[in-house]
């Protein structure tokens, strides 16, 4: 019988029982991946050579040392395309540096690696996470394993649809505003955006960077926890990295949330929910109170300006980041007469249309005339959205409200770049304020799955663990599997 | 406001984005659309309200400078689209 479709824990007991070894798992993973890939498009590249070098030395550590080796190690994991692998094809999802190979590996990477965890291969995303359904990446769109015609959501859409379809129990993605959160809640899995500086950004491909963050996508909360746990903590190559050692998550999943104040933000709940997701999110909430938390309607009021306040701030330190891709030092050139048009060709061939709309974007709200208005007066309503956080929290231990207004969508349905905006309308503000946050599977609208987002103040990344791990341990949604996943 | 068909050509040539026609209209009519979607941050009151730049509160994160091992010139020069085996190679600046 394949393991395909296991938790992580899961098979890490079974390789502890012996039942299994990191071959077998790691076989499996491909055989799945064979399987459901030509319709999914899960994968942009597989990393065969350092996986089977990672499977032995996981049988070695497991051989050496069972107690101490990590919950990751011989557990098949996959890697959106923006985290660096030295020497492995890391394309950002972008045609600008399809033939890029990286010089070095990103410290979230290499903790993995260390940890001997099986990275099968690079998961296809929204070009440099640009997104919310994976439709922007240069090398096709991504089919959600629940209904292959419609968006598994994004950026981190690939590393979704590998988790949903059973391929791998642990993937990791970046979200900058939900792009782990959202595709997480419209796969069916979870996912965890931790607290900014929680993970190295070392060697991951920058979008935004005050904002960009890279965290796990899995089955369960507490696969979730270990894959968090086995990539967080302080790394001097990354300066905005947090310097204390993060929470133990593992520690506090059994606690429950019994005579813990949770706060239901108004504005979360009001227009613009697709009524499943209002039902469901609804239920949710009410099966935490029957676990014994006390509920109370809280308000974030400057939650409508999130939107506005990312889509200045995001662009503009992307149109910044993304000005490395000249030519020179890496990535595709288009060979002109003059310097200046050897850039301009570059860049106008070599990005994607989603992309430029956002260099445009951002190069405007930094260009002389328009900072004040737009980037500095977008930086001060950040500064409102991370108080209003701030006032919430002083009277709740944490938040609970839909990760996602709507449930996955058809591929192709939606034009517009100010309605695929608005996918992210729930996850943003996390992101402005810096906090850690999860979406748990909560049930289904029309046979689509619907997430529920936990919200935690800054560095407190365990206690959105702890309240998702007593959601799930009431619910059975986390054990259903896309039908197309089952052998 | 719209933005003028000179504005979008002053922006894409600031991003080093070599637009043609087509695109820098289409382009300048979405970048209308979205700024128009955004004007709710002009009502925001944020008198008196500080900048915020990063959300950490870490501040001047410094490190002893120390030499360490760094990528090789090979390796350095290993993804450029040209190089003479020592320096990336491009055009000429200036003739």
């Amino acid at each position: 019988m394949s393991t395909a479709g296991l938790s992580a824990a899961d098979m890490a007991a079974a390789l502890r029982r012996g039942e299994v070894t990191p071959g077998q798992l790691l076989d499996d993973a491909r055989a799945q991946v064979q399987r459901l890939d030509g319709a999914l498009n899960a994968f942009l590249a597989h990393t065969d050579e350092l996986a089977d070098r990672q499977a032995q030395l996981a049988a070695q550590i497991l051989r050496d040392d069972p107690a101490g080796a990590s919950a990751l190690c011989g557990i098949p994991v996959a890697l959106k395309d923006v985290l660096c692998v030295e020497g492995y094809p890391t394309t950002a999802g972008s045609h600008i540096i399809e033939t890029f190979r990286p010089p070095y590996t990103a410290t979230a990477v290499q903790r993995l690696l260390d940890a001997g965890a099986v990275p099968v291969g690079k998961t296809n995303c929204d070009e440099f996470a640009m997104g919310s359904s994976t439709e922007n990446s240069a090398y096709g769109p991504v089919g959600n394993p629940w209904d292959v015609e419609r968006v598994p959501g994004g950026s981190s859409g690939g590393s979704a649809a590998a988790v949903a379809a059973g391929m791998v129990p642990i993937s990791y993605g970046t979200d900058t505003g939900g792009s782990i959160r959202q595709p997480a809640a419209l796969s069916g899995v979870v996912g965890f955006k931790p607290t900014y500086g929680r993970v190295s950004r070392y060697g991951l491909i920058a979008f935004a960077s005050s904002l960009d963050q890279v965290g796990p996508i899995a089955h369960t909360v507490e696969d979730a926890a270990a894959a968090y746990a086995a990539v967080a903590g302080n790394d001097p190559r990354d300066s905005t990295s947090v310097p204390d050692p993060p929470d133990d998550p593992s520690a506090v999943l059994k606690d429950g949330v019994k005579g813990m104040r949770l706060g239901v933000p108004r504005e979360y709940m009001g227009e613009g929910l697709e009524p499943g997701v209002r039902d469901r999110v609804t239920e949710a909430i009410a099966v935490l109170e029957g676990l014994g938390a006390t509920i109370e309607e809280v308000s974030l009021p400057s939650t409508d300006l999130g939107l506005s306040t990312y889509y200045i701030i995001a662009p503009a330190e992307c149109s910044s980041n993304l000005a490395r891709y000249d030519g020179v030092r890496f990535g595709r050139r288009v060979e002109r007469p003059s310097v200046t048009d050897t850039l301009l060709h570059t860049r106008d061939e070599g990005f994607g249309t989603e992309v430029k709309r956002r260099v445009m974007l951002g190069t405007y709200a930094l260009s002389s005339g328009y900072y004040d208005a737009y980037y500095r007066r977008a930086q001060k309503v950040r500064t409102l959205i991370a108080r209003e956080f701030d006032i919430v929290f002083a009277s709740v231990d944490a938040l609970v409200c839909p990760t996602s207004p709507k449930v996955a969508f058809t591929t192709g349905a939606i034009q517009d770049p100010v309605e695929m905006y608005l996918n992210d309308a729930l996850t943003i503000p996390v992101n402005l304020a810096g906090l850690p946050g999860i979406s748990v599977p909560c049930g289904f609208s029309d046979g689509l799955p619907v997430g529920l987002q936990v919200i935690a103040p800054r560095l407190r990344d365990a206690r959105v663990f702890q309240v998702a791990a007593a959601y799930e341990a009431a619910t059975e949604w986390h054990l259903r599997r896309a039908r197309l996943a089952a052998a | 406001m719209p933005l003028s068909e000179d504005e979008v050509a002053h922006v894409a040539m600031l991003a080093r984005l070599g637009l043609d026609d087509e695109e820098k209209h289409k382009l300048g009519a979405e970048l209308d659309h979205i700024l128009e979607h955004i004007s709710a941050l002009q009502r925001a009151d944020i008198s008196g309200i500080p900048e915020t730049a990063q959300v950490g509160n870490l501040v001047n994160v410094w490190r002893e400078d120390e030499p360490a091992p760094s990528l090789t010139e090979e390796k350095a020069l290993a993804n450029a689209p040209d190089t003479d085996g020592q320096y990336f190679r491009v055009g000429a600046i200036q003739e």
